[in-house]
């Protein structure tokens, strides 16, 4: 909800009148237009009422309409959503199983190669800019090697049904999804391998060698338990760049979800959609962080149980 | 701490990358005859196959080396004045909200975690795209979106140092609140908020590339977001234009991040040494 | 008598740049079957890391050097690691010092007893279940049934410690190890724990290794003794000899450092009060979100006391007792919810902040951690004229008088300049009571002062703060855990319990007629206690 709100401010912070710049999208700019717009949207009427309208708007999901496409913004993102939700999704489970497991592979390997190899790459991962990633993903697989499509959702015009369409789906989403989850893969396996670390110099790890467990058991069931919480923690912090790296990778990749259609109303200036699918982000990390809240309450049980 | 540091391989190799940016940068006008923005020769020359154009042309027939040198210049600008601007943000916030608790912790924090959880290169974009894309606004773009973990950080510091009895022995000498936090509490926050800071420079490069590999970047600054974003749609005919200038972000980058993690091992000795046990 | 762990000539190399190139040297010791052996010595004297070595647990970089240990025949030092696995916990168990940290806080207590069957492969899953749940009961934890689906964050620290018995005891170990297991809990757990660790050793009959730095526990559990000291074995022998006729003088030193003995002779009191508190209270709430109940802890509940000019009182009570509660209401770190706090006529509790800060310098406090109480970015002349000069002290006089106090507390004036991190804990303690008496208080509170320090440490801190005492007439409520430390230094001592007064009295009322039950417990709890009133006598 706060987050509308900044919206609503943001769209009136823009530079001119907000009634122009509408106008200015909607191709015709004569004064007429601008006075009928102004008396629509309500321009003419005190700031607080114009608000307490736009919010009750977002309630009833209308998020205004988007003169360039000619359709509400609501209907575009909804089209869109999938896509991107896929995308995400494939990406974050991607990164982060893999992530915690090269970092306790990692861990377990401190000062050997394999463990100096690993960091090193991380770190390399860590400081590639997601884009320029995906532009080479697609110059070599895809130009170069030709093993993957380099662009799009599907293939346009196959007609696949079933089975195949998902096929085909899976084969465009390899690329994105891998370089989009890449540079948090970097980010999670660095936590992990560092909270292993700081995790088995813990007492009760001493406890455990004690007991006469085995160094496997001891990283299974001691160790990498206590270590995961401040992943789950980070990765649900890190949603936020997820879907915002999103944006990025469906430009380069022309994956038809909401990041894209960002892209599209950035180059076609159309505020009330690039605020739309702001709106509709922010409301996506909210979902990922419920969901990490949930793995942590499963994992940690001193919470809930402290009363 | 200067020792331990020097004997970081890492660290050394990260510094010594920093200062050839660096110096390029400053150096760029001395380096290139002819500025980033002028034709030189036909367009699409590959590199290495005309002297004096080590990395070839652009689509305009822009020298690329050239381009590369004053871009790194737009880079380090942005990401060392948005981390400073980022910093002036949150420390201070941080810092009271560590320090007093209570109501001011309460409403820092929602309004930090307001913040936080807007996906911020979304929120970055949005704010470029409404105030018109000049160095200042992504400059100030950057700082809005990364100053909350920096909040996060120093509220955590100050909370650990504030209850640390030589802050209670400072309240029982009489000295005000804002002199112990001032004077006894902020010095002992100044390590991981270095490390941080230095890392953050390295996103904040990587933040205004994206942006201006988006079309967001101020359109009077050559930087390397925007030759990769040019060349984007050319790449299957000359790859080397979207190359190079990602090669110069990774560099840049990676030294940043190689120094963060050499000052935090030097800095705190504690967790280095977990981290080599 | 079978000889269980015979250790010989163990040496035991530290990392490089160490301040000592080793931990232990050339140490030799052996236990018999259904023998407690104490190994006493303070910190860094190498106690732990011999524990350590026979458990193969000793941390990166530090290697045993040379020397064997023999057990069951084997020299469990250079057994091939998969063997010294099925010898932990199996044949030897340990148990340590941190009954907080050392149980994993994501599993169950039930799961953590069980994983030592299944690591070595023994009974089935509901088996298991059985014997752990027989284990609880052995080490008399209540409703066993409870504690076995129990996750560590609900039990207490005794409790805890327990647990940690229990998961030790499991396979039926020859030899246990235990190292410091008292030392983080109160006195009244700690001589439960004692006494369980004693009925353990009689039922079982098996040997035990215990560490420790205090000679009141060895009083109380040891057959034989080693005195350690800088990796060293100074002093052998059975525990009466070493206890009642000590032939080293390092033992020597040790065993006086004790705050034991003669009860000191009562002083004369004056009359002029320098503190008066009355009717304190102080509750702390916890909770209260959406869904939680308010939860209201009085951690200080109506209490009344007075500490008389020049007089030193000792406020006693066990973790929980609210005592260091009132030592920060005393000095109003802790605003108190009702009751004064009168100090030469002005009732701190009363003062606006603004008022207060000007009337702060009439009460200060020393603390606890000598390595928290200090700034370390502060050099020792700051953290001493801060306050004074605050005051308005001009900054040469008051720069003048921190030297000289300096001087006083035996560090000498070029301690001045100094960063914290040059000073030992026994000095930071030194340069927290000058930076106290900078302020001409007219109460100085020790929370706690001597705690962290090592006995022989300890001991110097007293005895400097007798000699101020006698030489500045100074008023100090001096709160601690430890009855003997009280003994030594007090002319009264109060003892609380939750938040409330249960007595007050010289030290001689205090201690050989004391008047209310919880009094008389924890003077039966005190380690030794038995044998100090020999050795008073």
């Amino acid at each position: 909800m706060a987050i509308a709100v900044l919206n609503f401010f943001l769209l009136h912070a823009a530079p001119g009148d907000p009634a122009v710049v509408l106008a200015g999208e909607a191709g015709a700019a004569d004064e007429q237009m601008i006075a009928q717009l102004r008396e629509r949207f309500g321009l003419d009427q005190p700031l607080y009422v114009q608000l307490g309208k736009y919010i009750a708007g977002i309630v009833q999901l209308d998020l205004g309409y988007s003169f360039r496409q000619g359709a509400p913004v609501i209907d575009l993102i909804a089209e869109r959503l999938p896509a991107t939700l896929l995308l995400t999704l494939t990406a974050f489970v991607i990164s982060l199983s893999a992530g915690i497991a090269l970092g306790v592979a990692a861990a377990a390997r401190v000062g050997k190669v394999s463990d100096s190899l690993l960091t090193t790459l991380a770190l390399l991962f860590y400081a590639t800019p997601l884009y320029w990633l995906a532009l080479m993903a697609v110059l070599v697989f895809s130009v170069w090697l030709g093993w993957l499509p380099g662009f799009g959702y599907e293939t346009v015009g196959a007609g696949y049904g079933g089975f195949a369409r998902a096929w085909d789906i899976l084969k465009h989403l390899i690329l994105p999804a891998l370089t989009l989850g890449l540079f948090f893969m970097a980010v999670y396996m660095r936590m992990t391998r560092a909270s292993m670390l700081e995790v088995s110099t813990a007492d009760f790890v001493k406890t455990a060698k004690a007991k006469g467990l085995s160094g496997a058991v001891i990283r299974r069931r001691h160790i990498l338990r206590n270590a995961i919480l401040p992943v789950v923690t980070l990765a649900g912090l890190q949603a936020g760049q997820l879907v915002g790296g999103a944006v990025l990778t469906e430009t380069v990749f022309a994956w038809p979800g909401i990041g894209r259609l960002m892209f599209e109303s950035l180059a076609a200036r159309d505020y009330n959609t690039i605020l739309g699918v702001f709106l509709v982000s922010a409301a996506m990390v909210i979902l990922f962080n419920i969901v990490t809240d949930i793995v942590y309450r499963i994992v940690d049980p001193r919470i809930g149980a402290k009363v | 701490m200067w020792n331990r540091f020097r004997s970081n391989i890492g660290a050394m190799v990260g510094v010594l990358l920093l200062l050839a940016v660096i110096l390029i940068a400053i150096f760029a006008p001395l380096l290139f005859a002819h500025s980033p923005w002028q034709m030189v020769q036909r367009p699409f020359l590959p590199p290495f196959s005309m002297d004096g154009l080590p990395l070839g042309t652009d689509t305009l027939g822009r020298d690329v080396a050239s381009q590369l040198a004053y871009g790194a210049r737009v880079s380090l600008l942005v990401g060392l004045v948005s981390t400073l601007v980022a910093l002036l943000i949150g420390v201070p916030l941080g810092a009271l909200a560590g320090f007093y608790g209570g109501y001011v912790d309460e409403g820092a924090m929602r309004f930090t975690e307001f913040f936080q959880t807007i996906p911020n290169f979304a929120l970055a974009i949005v704010l470029v795209a409404i105030f018109e894309p000049t160095l200042a606004s992504i400059t100030l773009a950057i700082a809005i979106v990364s100053w909350p973990p920096v909040a996060r950080l120093v509220r955590a510091e100050v909370m650990s140092v504030r209850k640390r009895e030589f802050v209670d022995a400072a309240t029982l000498a009489g000295l005000s609140k804002p002199r112990i936090l001032v004077r006894q509490v902020l010095p002992n926050t100044v390590s991981p908020i270095i490390v941080m800071a230095s890392l953050m420079v390295a996103t904040a490069i990587l933040l205004e590339s994206s942006l201006s590999f988006l079309g967001l970047g101020d359109p009077n600054a050559m930087s390397w977001g925007y030759m990769i974003g040019a060349a984007r749609t050319v790449i299957r005919s000359s790859w080397w234009l979207s190359f190079f200038p990602g090669i110069a972000i990774v560099i840049t980058v990676l030294a940043l991040n190689l120094i963060g993690e050499g000052l935090n091992d030097a800095l705190n000795p504690h967790l280095s040494r977990k981290g080599k046990a | 008598m079978s000889t269980t762990l015979a250790i010989e000539h163990l040496t035991i190399g530290l990392p490089e740049g160490a301040d000592r190139p080793f931990a232990v040297e050339d140490v030799t010791m052996s236990i018999e079957k259904g023998e407690i052996l104490c190994v006493v010595g303070e910190s860094g004297s190498g106690k732990s890391m011999t524990a350590n070595a026979l458990m193969g647990l000793l941390p990166p970089g530090v290697t045993v050097k040379a020397g064997r240990a023999m057990f069951e025949a084997r020299d469990v030092i250079r057994l091939p690691e998969p063997e010294k696995q099925a010898l932990r916990g199996a044949s030897i168990a340990m148990i340590f010092q941190e009954p907080m940290t050392a149980l994993n806080p994501l599993m169950r207590i039930g799961e953590q007893i069980a994983e030592v069957f299944a690591a070595h492969d023994r009974y089935t899953q509901s088996e298991r279940r059985e014997k752990a749940l027989a284990l609880i009961r052995e080490v008399q934890l209540p409703d066993p049934e409870k504690i076995i689906r129990a996750y560590p964050f609900q039990l207490s620290g005794g409790q805890r410690q327990r647990a940690m018995i229990a998961m030790a005891l499991a396979l039926e170990p020859k030899l246990l190890i235990a190292d410091e297991p008292t030392t983080a809990l109160d006195v009244t757990t700690q001589a439960q724990i004692l006494k369980l660790i004693l009925d353990l050793r009689e039922r079982r009959g098996m040997a035990v290794m215990f560490i420790t730095h205090d000679f009141g526990v060895v009083a109380e559990i040891a057959d034989q003794v080693i005195v350690m000291r800088e990796g060293r074995v100074v002093e052998r022998g059975i525990a009466a000899d070493v206890l009642g006729n000590p032939q080293h003088e390092y033992t020597k030193r040790l065993l006086d450092a004790i705050p034991t003995g003669t009860l000191p002779q009562a002083r004369q009191l004056s009359d002029t009060p320098a503190l008066e508190i009355k009717g304190l209270r102080k509750v702390y709430r916890t909770g209260g979100g959406l869904f939680k109940p308010v939860r209201e802890v009085r951690a200080v509940d109506d209490v009344s006391l007075t500490v008389a000019r020049g007089e030193v009182l000792g406020l006693v009570g066990e973790s929980g007792s609210g005592k260091s509660t009132l030592g920060r209401t005393a000095v109003r770190l802790v605003t108190p919810d009702g009751g004064q706090v009168l100090v030469g006529g002005t009732d701190l509790a009363a003062l606006s902040d603004e008022e207060l800060r000007k009337q702060r310098h009439k009460v200060q406090m020393v603390f606890q951690d000598p390595y928290a109480s200090l700034n370390p970015r502060q050099r020792i002349m700051g953290a001493i004229t801060d306050g004074p000069i605050t005051r308005g002290i001009p900054r040469k006089e008051a720069e003048a008088r921190a030297r000289e106090l300096l001087e006083i507390v035996g560090l000498g004036a070029e301690a001045a300049s100094r960063f914290p991190h040059e000073f030992s804990g026994g000095q930071r303690q030194r340069i927290g009571i000058a930076r106290a008496l900078a302020m001409d208080p007219e109460l100085i509170i020790a929370d706690e002062a001597v705690s962290a320090l090592d006995v022989s440490i300890q001991a110097q801190v007293l005895d400097l703060l007798r000699a101020l005492r006698e030489k500045l007439e100074l008023s100090i409520l001096f709160i601690t855990h430890d009855l003997r430390v009280a003994a030594q230094l007090c002319d009264r001592i109060a003892v609380m319990q939750k938040g409330k007064l249960v007595e007050i009295g010289t030290v001689h009322e205090i201690f050989l007629e004391p008047k209310q039950d919880y009094t008389r417990q924890l003077l039966a709890a005190v380690p030794g206690a038995g044998w100090d009133r020999q050795g008073a006598a």
